[in-house]
């Protein structure tokens, strides 16, 4: 066995094919059924685009790093659903780009955020500083939110990547009409608006499946 | 892996345990290693199939993780004294260990029913810390402390007692570390699904948050030891490099005439 192996080991080029022979195995049988599979691919019926204002407040969550912290998918577990929500189904992630699943709780998964009994106020003081209001709380604080303004300059750009590469079902109207709003009454719009827009969005779609 | 391979060896002065367990470790690694990758998503919208298949191989590489293990550290066989005054080798075998340990963990956590409780908490944080600082880290300081003299014509490394400390202040920093990270995400684990009788939650997420702060600062201090160990062997390289005499006062050079 040693001496057929030492062929291959002699072989750089027949052996990195052999490599991707190897690995191809597992990523095809793993990942091309989920191309065709329903529940990966079709949105649930209540799913609806992110204005430009959430689409912009998702950049600041995925600038700020609060994926690191805040998981944004909710296990079919009974504690689970009783402490966030309904669980998280595939259909309303189809059209994340990237998707914010994460993967550790240090503060708690905030998937159905925008259904909790909180109010926009209480997310900016939050924001601004949370141990005002959670005095335990480990988060840290996000003063310049308020102050900073969004940079809009390649809004246009992002929505139309999202309708013509990301498959999400922009109209061309629909890109027309945010951008109109982005150019008035959102021009002056703040990080900490967009972040809260974008967090009062989480949930909303399921609450409506729901119901 | 390629670290274990060359340098244990070269370190032990003994050839590989067996070469033929080697070439299985490898091929065994690459073809099963990218089945596993689902067990990150357990009870996420991931279709139920696809985890089902990640959990299964995600067990199956328990064998050939620890195939490789075994292979490394019965490279020592006839060369076991060597532990007691090599501290090289004592970087290298506690790595195998680390290893062996981390990819024990590994397919345990990767079952469902543990991944419930362990999934999101900082338990994920000590099993990749083990991996990190136990057996990529402690490998790699191996693999300088035997090369370092090697590259610049060095008899040996400016200190050898140096080694030792770091040896110790990396173990004692990574168990530390890491033992805090599983007390820490069991405890999460088990404070957010604790019900009481009446089917309400036992605690609120603050709750469970407030409690952690004992593991963390008990974190904080192991990676503190674990950094000051770097920092120790940083020194060490620079003198080696630089060629000072050794920590006895001995001129540091391999051939006499230089």
């Amino acid at each position: 066995m040693a001496n057929h192996h030492a062929v291959i080991e002699k072989n750089i080029g027949l052996m990195i094919v052999l490599i991707l022979v190897a690995v191809s195995f597992g990523g095809l049988a793993e990942i091309v059924p989920l191309f065709w599979q329903k529940a990966t691919t079709e949105p649930i019926s209540t799913l609806r685009p992110y204005s430009a204002l959430e689409m912009a407040g998702r950049d600041v969550y995925i600038r700020e790093g609060c994926h690191v912290c805040h998981t944004q998918m909710v296990r079919p577990l009974r504690a689970e659903t009783e402490r966030f929500g309904d669980y998280t189904v595939a259909g309303e992630d189809v059209w994340e780009h990237p998707f914010l699943w994460g993967s550790k709780r240090t503060g708690p998964d905030l998937d159905r955020v925008g259904l909790r009994p909180i109010t926009e106020q209480w997310h900016r003081e939050h924001l601004r500083d949370p141990r005002a209001l959670v005095p335990e709380s480990n988060m840290p604080a996000y003063p310049w939110l308020q102050h900073a303004t969004v940079d809009w300059s390649t809004m246009a750009r992002t929505l139309t990547v999202f309708q013509r590469h990301f498959g999400v079902p922009y109209s061309d109207q629909d890109i027309e009409e945010q951008m109109a709003k982005v150019n008035g009454e959102w021009a002056d719009a703040t990080e900490e608006d967009a972040l809260v827009a974008y967090l009062l969005s989480l949930g909303q779609a399921r609450r409506e499946q729901r119901q | 892996m390629p670290t274990l391979y060359y340098y244990v060896p070269v370190q032990a002065q003994r050839p590989i345990y067996s070469y033929r367990l080697s070439i299985v470790h490898f091929w065994a690694l690459i073809a099963v290693y990218m089945w596993a990758g689902p067990h990150h998503l357990h009870y996420s919208s991931l279709p139920d199939w696809a985890q089902s298949v990640g959990m299964v191989f995600s067990i199956v590489l328990l064998a050939p993780s620890w195939g490789g293990m075994i292979n490394g550290v019965m490279t020592l066989s006839g060369a076991w004294h060597k532990l007691r005054t090599d501290p090289i080798i004592r970087f290298l075998i506690v790595a195998l260990s680390f290893y062996g340990m981390s990819t024990f963990e590994g397919p345990m956590m990767s079952i469902k029913t543990v991944n419930a409780l362990s999934h999101n908490t900082d338990w994920t944080i000590g099993h990749v810390h083990s991996g990190a600082l136990g057996w990529v880290a402690m490998i790699t300081f191996g693999a300088v402390y035997v090369m370092t003299p090697r590259l610049f014509d060095r008899r040996r490394m400016f200190s050898v007692g140096w080694i030792n400390v770091h040896f110790w202040l990396s173990t004692i920093g990574t168990v530390l570390y890491i033992a805090a990270m599983w007390v820490s995400g069991i405890m999460q684990g088990l404070m957010w699904r604790a019900v009481n009788d009446d089917g309400t939650l036992t605690y609120n997420f603050i709750q469970e948050l407030s409690e952690r702060q004992p593991f963390y600062i008990v974190r904080l201090l192991g990676g503190v030891i674990f950094l000051a160990g770097t920092l120790l062997m940083a020194v060490n390289v620079w003198r080696t490099v630089r060629g000072d005499r050794d920590d006895n006062g001995d001129l540091n050079v391999l051939r006499e005439a230089a």
